[in-house]
C-alpha cells in the first residue's frame, strides 16, 4: 500500500493518454455488463428449470398445437406424477409495444405444477371461481399498476373470438410472485376454459404440456416413453426437461452466449492493444526514471510490479467505472424490457468475472513493458539519460 | 591512521564494444578513508564514473575486489546489492534525476519507501532532510517549480534521507552557474565536515574539485595521481 501513492502519480502522469486507455476500458466492460446481462436473461430460463418437470410440444415445432385429447394419455404414461398445459395467447396490453406473456391454463394444475410461485390460496381459489378471472405476476403489477380487482383488455394478435372480437377482458383476481430469483413474474395466466369457450379456431388443442415425473423416476425414459406413444401419430411428439426446452427456445434467436463471447473476444483484443501501446509508451518515456528508482535500492521485482500495478489500476478505474455504469442501465433496461426479456440482471459471477478479467487485462497489457523495466540496465539508461 | 571506508583491490573493468574489449579500468588499488571528501578528476572516458558505479555497486569488475564498509559488493548478486545500495549508498547525479511527478518532499521520501518506516516517520525524515539543504519552505513544490540549484539540493536530501555511508556525486555542478555550484559544493562540505558523510565526487572542474579534501586524477584506466589539498 506503501507505492499506492507513487503509483497513482504515475498513473496521472500524462492525464488525456490516460483517460483515453480509461475511456476504452470504460467502454469495453460497458458492453461488457450489457451482454452478459442480455445473455444471463437468455439463458435464465434455463437456470430457473426445475429437473423433474418435462415439456411435451409437437415434434415440428413449438407453434403447431397438440391435441387436448393427449393429456390424460400423458397422465397414464409410468413414471409421470402430473400433468398440465398451457398455450401462447400472443396479446397486447393498451399498446401493441406493450407486450408481455399470457398463457391459458388450468389454475390448479398449474400452481401445483409450479410450486416456487406463491399466491394467497383464497386469490387461487377466486381465480378458479371466476371463469374470466386472470392472475398476474408482481412485475407485471408494479410495472402496470394493477391490483387485485381491476378488469384489463388484453388485444389478441392471433385469438380472434368466435364473435370476431379481438378484445379479451380479464378480471385480475390474484398476484403471484416467485421463490427462485432467477424466476420471471411478467406475466398473466388466465383460465383455458375460457379460451377454449371463446377463441374462433383450434379449438380442442393446447400449446405445450408441462408434467412433473415421479419421485424417483429416469426423467429421460418417461420423455421416450411419451414420445414413444405418440410416434407414427399426426402430431408427434417432442419431450424434453424444462432446461433442455428453455435453451432450444433461447436458441430460436441464435447462439447468443456465442455472439456475446465473440463480440467481447474483439473489444477485450482491442483493449489489449490500446492499454499496451500506452504502457509501452509509459514506460519508454521515463526509462531514466525507473534507472533511478533501480540506482536508489528497488529491486527488478519491485520495478516490475510498479509498471505491473499501473496498468491493473488504469483497467481497474476504468473497468469498475464502465460496470458501475453498465449496472446502471441494465437495472434501468431491466423494467423497461421486463416483460419483452425477462431476466436481465448483472450477476455477482459475472461482475466477479469482469473484475478478474481486468486484473488480467492489467498484467497482460502490463507485462512486456513490465519485464523491459524489470531488465532495464542502470548504466545504459542513466548514460542515454 | 584513519579508519577505511572502501576499498578497491585488483579492479580491473572491461566493456565489450562490438567485438572489440575497451579496458576502461586497469588493476586499480585504493583505499578511501572513512570521513573523506575525494574529488576524482580526470578526462571523458579515463573511467572516473566508472569507477564511482563500481563504488555504489551499480557495476561489478571485471576481475578485481570491492569493499564498502563490511561488504564484499563486488560478489553480491543484483538483489543484494539494491538492498544494500538502499542503505548505504546516496547516489547525485549532474542532471538532478528527481522524479517529476512527485513533490520535494515525495521525491525525498521516495529511497524511505523502502524501508518499514511509516509514513509519518518518512515525512519526518524527509522534512529534516530538507531542512539540512535549506528547503523546508518548498516541500509541495514539483521540480519544475524549482530551479536547477533547488533541484539540486533535493537531489541532496533524497541522497541522504536514509542516511547512507557513502555519498557519490556524478558531476553534482556540471549543470549549474559558478555561484549555484558554489553553494552546492559548500553544502557537500558542510555534509562531510559536520554531518560526517564520506563523499566521492567524479568532477570536470578543478574549481569544483578544490572543495574536497584531495583529488585523484583518473588517466587511462588508472591513478596517475593523488593529491591532498
Amino acid at each position: 500500500m506503501k507505492y499506492f501513492g507513487f503509483i497513482w502519480r504515475n498513473v496521472w502522469r500524462k492525464k488525456i493518454r490516460t483517460s483515453l486507455t480509461m475511456l476504452s476500458v470504460f467502454v469495453a466492460f460497458l458492453l461488457f455488463a450489457l451482454l452478459s446481462a442480455i445473455g444471463y436473461a437468455f439463458k435464465s430460463g434455463e437456470d430457473a428449470a426445475d429437473a423433474e418437470r418435462l415439456i411435451v410440444i409437437d415434434k415440428i415445432t413449438l407453434i403447431n398445437p397438440l391435441p387436448f385429447a393427449y393429456k390424460n394419455r400423458i397422465a397414464a404414461t409410468e413414471g409421470v406424477h402430473s400433468v398440465t398445459h398451457a398455450s401462447w395467447f400472443g396479446g397486447y396490453y393498451q399498446d401493441p409495444r406493450s407486450q408481455f406473456p399470457q398463457f391459458p391454463t388450468e389454475p390448479y394444475e398449474y400452481f401445483a405444477m409450479y410450486p416456487e410461485l406463491n399466491m394467497p390460496e383464497y386469490q387461487l381459489d377466486a381465480w378458479a371461481r371466476n371463469r374470466q378471472g386472470a392472475v398476474i405476476g408482481r412485475e407485471l403489477a408494479e410495472q402496470y399498476s394493477l391490483k387485485v380487482g381491476d378488469r384489463i383488455p388484453i388485444q389478441a394478435t392471433i385469438w380472434t373470438k368466435a364473435d370476431g372480437g379481438r378484445t379479451w377482458e380479464f378480471d385480475i383476481e390474484g398476484i403471484f410472485e416467485t421463490d427462485d430469483p432467477r424466476g420471471s413474474t411478467a406475466y398473466l395466466l388466465f383460465q383455458y376454459d375460457y379460451f377454449e369457450e371463446a377463441r374462433a379456431f383450434g379449438k380442442g388443442t393446447v400449446g405445450w404440456y408441462i408434467l412433473r415425473v415421479k419421485p424417483g423416476a429416469d426423467p429421460v425414459q418417461v420423455a421416450n416413453a411419451i414420445d414413444l406413444q405418440f410416434a407414427n401419430s399426426p402430431n408427434e411428439t417432442e419431450t424434453s426437461t424444462e432446461a433442455a426446452f428453455a435453451q432450444s427456445f433461447a436458441k430460436q434467436f441464435g447462439n447468443i452466449a456465442m455472439i456475446v463471447s465473440l463480440i467481447l473476444g474483439a473489444v477485450f483484443f482491442t483493449l489489449l492493444l490500446v492499454s499496451g501501446n500506452t504502457m509501452s509508451q509509459s514506460v519508454r518515456e521515463r526509462i531514466s526514471e525507473l534507472a533511478v528508482l533501480k540506482t536508489l535500492g528497488f529491486s527488478d521485482r519491485s520495478v516490475l510490479g510498479i509498471v505491473l500495478a499501473e496498468s491493473i489500476v488504469i483497467m481497474l478505474i476504468g473497468g469498475l467505472l464502465g460496470l458501475g455504469v453498465g449496472w446502471v442501465l441494465v437495472q434501468g433496461a431491466a423494467k423497461a424490457m421486463g416483460t419483452f426479456l425477462p431476466g436481465m440482471f448483472l450477476s455477482p459471477t459475472a461482475t466477479i468475472t469482469a473484475i478478474a478479467i481486468m486484473i488480467g487485462a492489467g498484467i497482460a497489457a502490463g507485462i512486456f513493458p513490465a519485464v523491459k523495466a524489470m531488465r532495464l540496465s542502470i548504466i545504459d539508461a542513466l548514460a542515454r539519460a | 591512521m584513519s579508519e577505511v571506508l572502501a576499498t578497491l583491490t585488483g579492479v580491473s573493468k572491461t566493456y565489450q564494444k562490438g567485438k572489440e574489449s575497451v579496458e576502461v579500468l586497469h588493476n586499480l588499488d585504493i583505499e578511501i578513508p572513512k570521513g573523506d571528501f575525494i574529488a576524482i578528476m580526470g578526462p571523458s572516458g579515463s573511467g572516473k564514473t566508472t569507477l564511482l558505479n563500481l563504488l555504489g555497486g551499480l557495476d561489478k569488475p571485471t576481475s578485481g575486489t570491492v569493499r564498502v564498509g563490511d561488504a564484499e559488493i563486488s560478489s553480491m548478486s543484483n538483489n543484494q546489492l539494491s538492498r544494500w545500495r538502499s542503505t548505504n549508498i546516496g547516489f547525485i547525479f549532474q542532471f538532478y534525476n528527481l522524479l517529476p511527478v512527485l513533490t520535494a518532499q515525495k521525491n525525498v521520501e521516495l529511497p524511505l519507501l523502502l524501508t518499514n518506516f511509516g509514513s509519518a516517520e518518512r515525512a519526518h525524515r524527509a522534512g529534516i532532510a530538507l531542512e539540512i539543504v535549506g528547503l523546508e519552505g518548498r516541500t509541495d513544490h514539483y521540480p519544475r517549480e524549482l530551479s536547477g540549484g533547488q533541484e539540486q539540493r533535493v537531489a541532496i536530501a533524497r541522497a541522504i534521507v536514509s542516511d547512507p555511508m557513502l555519498l557519490l556525486c556524478d558531476e553534482p555542478t556540471g549543470d549549474l552557474d559558478r555561484e549555484t555550484a558554489a553553494e552546492i559544493l559548500g553544502l557537500l562540505q558542510i555534509l562531510n565536515r559536520e554531518h560526517g558523510k564520506t563523499i566521492v565526487m567524479v568532477t570536470h572542474d578543478a574549481q569544483a574539485a578544490e572543495f574536497a579534501n584531495r583529488t585523484m586524477i583518473c588517466d587511462k584506466g588508472t591513478l596517475e595521481h593523488q593529491e591532498a589539498v
